[in-house]
């Protein structure tokens, strides 16, 4: 659990007051040079604690990253160093010996191993080939082997080979850019429904909007389920395209909640030069609403890159058009067991994409979502 | 959003007329969408409630009255999912609550040095593709090599568990992968610590409120529609909760069937044991239970929630 109360006990003023963007603050009040000391070690003192917990969070994730860079032999040697590695290999004689780091009377000295014995065993030193052999007393398997680091792309070819992940990286783009077009277009219709125009019922359609929010996917799914296997859309895409055109309840809120924000003067402006209720929409509204249409955008692909449940039901039996998550858990299904580094490398490759999406506009991603709130 | 007091006249002049033609029109989406893909649909689910419908029906299809009903209330795998299901969402949903809403306290401190790039690394796992994530965290978890039992057993853990296949450890290895979903939750916590207006810790300051005093008697109570708003969203997820395991042990139950959730059930009734019916009325069952709960919370939160607007 994060431990707030520690750095941040005593504070002169609320931990709250951000220089608001507007300049609108209240003067602050001269400080005391002990005062500043003290907040200069409160600001040491959280922000080391940030690093310590976002170190923790993330560590998985960089895990993942070296083990997709290991050789299949590292990942199996229980001793083996955290970043990739082979064990060091020196030529002898036309024979290749492993290096090992040996015990002996003047200290630990890297040698390598020349014949095995239960006992004892001989080595000879990399540095100098040419010297006699040296005999060390104890089991060989008691040591441990020298390192060099040496990163592998093999994994990364291995799976762009075996999943087909060119294919599948486009299926998911694809699968994701085009629903988003159509949760874009479609709920953006519907926020400006509800943020815009008086009809009657409408506040009760906007509760019947949030209302689906507490449906169970699985008690639409088998009609649904049913009729798209009548009139053949299993085993295409359309199933997980088509829904996207008919507005959700998720993103209608958001969009809703932002529009409300935006003054109607313009709108009203725009009407008295003659502009209809669609062409306000393209261009009164929509110039001031991108920071939620990019959140939106972003919450969607991120979703669509995510779905797992309704490719895997609508797409079984057709490995060329399923999304990379289908193609994901099939590979780990395949080579859990032997093969981690590859399965890694599939996971480093599925997440690349949607974090560079997210780290190209989380700017305006978390704008976006920060001044919509969530009120009601 | 505080409605605007609209006067309504009886009869809609023509303008009006015109305005609720142009909604009706641009919402017009959303009302075919709702009702090809969820009302007729949820209809039809219950229709199929009293029928003894098959994928493959090999019985002539009847009305069955209540049978799959009776069947529901007999059947112990159907308590026990939901037994399982509770007890993880019992566990899951303060997390899901309190972590988001400590990270955030942490981002939104001016004490943060940095906050714009912590922001967006906490927020970061949240787009991970969540088969990747599991994936990841299976292999974080690993006993041998993960770094989490590598950790505990630097520091002096004899035996660490065996997160993913141990029956006693299995909520608690969940609970890690889930850990990675908190991003939403951060962003909209932050939302809504951003939005308290620093009057009123101004006046809890010269009030004598110290830093624990403003977060009991300023933050919390203006932030618990945002925890309310995390809870119901938090419980409607959590009861559906199955895809982890499913993606993990491809839907066995392992470890010790501690991981038979009650959604696993339904989607197994229906594409394994291809059941429609029986699938339908556990769907349904599922879906009263979450309005139920809702609703509950919903009820004890007038006791909780603060809002502004009602003063």
């Amino acid at each position: 659990m994060v431990r707030l109360d520690e750095p941040a006990a005593t504070p002169a003023t609320p931990a709250r007051e951000e220089p608001a963007p507007s300049g609108s603050r209240l003067p602050r009040r001269p400080r005391l040079r002990r005062r500043t000391a003290a907040n200069a070690g409160r600001s040491f003192t959280l922000t080391f604690i940030g690093v310590v917990l976002l170190a923790a969070f993330l560590s998985p994730l960089a895990r993942s990253a070296l083990v997709s860079i290991k050789s299949p032999d590292q990942v199996s040697q229980a001793s083996s160093p955290v970043w990739p590695a082979d064990p060091k290999v020196i030529d002898y004689q036309g024979k290749s010996l492993t290096v090992y780091a040996v015990p002996l009377d003047g200290g630990e000295r890297d040698l390598a191993l020349l014949t095995k014995g239960r006992a004892s065993s001989t080595f000879v030193d990399p540095q100098d080939l040419a010297a006699a052999p040296i005999t060390w007393v104890g089991s060989w398997r008691s040591l441990t082997p020298v390192w060099t680091f040496a990163p592998q792309l093999s994994n990364y070819t291995d799976v762009w080979d075996q999943v087909n992940f060119p294919r599948l990286l486009l299926n998911t783009i694809l699968i994701a850019l085009i629903s988003m077009l159509g949760v874009l277009v479609s709920c953006t219709l519907v926020a400006y429904a509800f943020a815009r125009f008086r009809f009657p019922g409408r506040n009760l359609v906007f509760m019947l909007v949030i209302a689906t929010i507490f449906l169970p996917s699985a008690v639409t799914l088998i009609p649904t389920y049913t009729i798209f296997v009548k009139i053949g859309w299993v085993g295409t895409w359309l199933p997980l395209l088509v829904p996207a055109f008919f507005a959700n309840a998720y993103d209608v809120f958001l969009l809703r909640q932002y529009l409300m924000t935006i003054p109607r003067e313009m709108d009203e402006a725009a009407a008295i030069d003659g502009a209809g209720p669609f062409r306000t929409l393209v261009s009164v509204i929509l110039p001031q609403a991108w920071p939620v249409i990019i959140a939106v955008g972003i919450f969607h692909f991120v979703y669509s890159w995510n779905d797992f449940l309704l490719p895997t039901i609508y797409l079984v039996g057709h490995e060329d058009l399923v999304p990379l998550s289908v193609g994901l858990a099939h590979l780990s299904g395949l080579h859990n067991a032997q093969n981690p580094g590859m399965i890694q490398a599939g996971t480093m490759l599925t997440i690349l994409i949607p974090i560079a999406f997210f780290l190209l506009f989380q700017r305006m991603f978390v704008r976006g979502i920060v001044i919509t709130g969530v009120e009601k | 959003m505080p409605a605007l007091p609209v006067p309504r006249p009886r009869r809609m002049s023509p303008l009006a007329r015109r305005e609720a033609r142009w909604g009706l029109l641009f919402l017009s989406p959303w009302v075919v969408g709702f009702l090809a893909f969820i009302a007729v649909p949820m209809i039809a689910t219950l229709v199929f409630t009293f029928t003894n419908l098959k994928l493959t029906q090999t019985d002539p299809l009847r009305f069955v009255g209540l049978d799959n009903y009776a069947k529901l209330i007999s059947d112990p795998q159907t308590w026990d999912s939901l037994r399982i299901t509770l007890t993880f969402a019992a566990l899951q949903l303060p997390i899901a609550v309190l972590v988001p809403f400590a990270v955030a306290l942490m981002l939104n401190s001016r004490s943060l040095r940095g906050s714009d790039l912590f922001r967006v690394l906490w927020f970061l796992p949240y787009v991970v593709p969540f088969v990747a994530g599991v994936l990841i965290w299976q292999s974080m978890l690993n006993p041998d090599s993960g770094w989490l039992d590598q950790l505990l057993e630097a520091v002096g853990v004899t035996n660490p568990p065996n997160w993913l296949n141990d029956p006693g450890f299995i909520f608690p290895g969940l609970l890690f992968i889930g850990i990675w979903g908190i991003g939403g939750g951060i962003i909209v916590n932050l939302a809504g610590l951003k939005g308290i207006p620093s009057e009123l810790y101004d006046a809890a300051a010269i009030d004598g409120a110290g830093w624990l005093g403003s977060l009991r008697h300023v933050t919390i109570p203006l932030m618990s529609p945002v925890f309310l708003y995390v809870i119901v969203l938090g419980i409607v997820d959590v009861l559906q909760y199955f895809l982890v395991p499913l993606v993990l042990n491809n839907g066995t139950g392992e470890p010790g069937g501690q991981t038979l959730f009650y959604n696993l059930q339904i989607y197994k009734t229906f594409f394994t044991y291809q059941d429609m019916s029986y699938g339908a009325t556990l769907a349904w069952l599922l879906f009263a239970v979450t309005l139920v709960i809702s609703l509950v919370v919903f009820r004890a939160s007038r006791r909780w929630v603060y809002y502004a607007a009602e003063r």
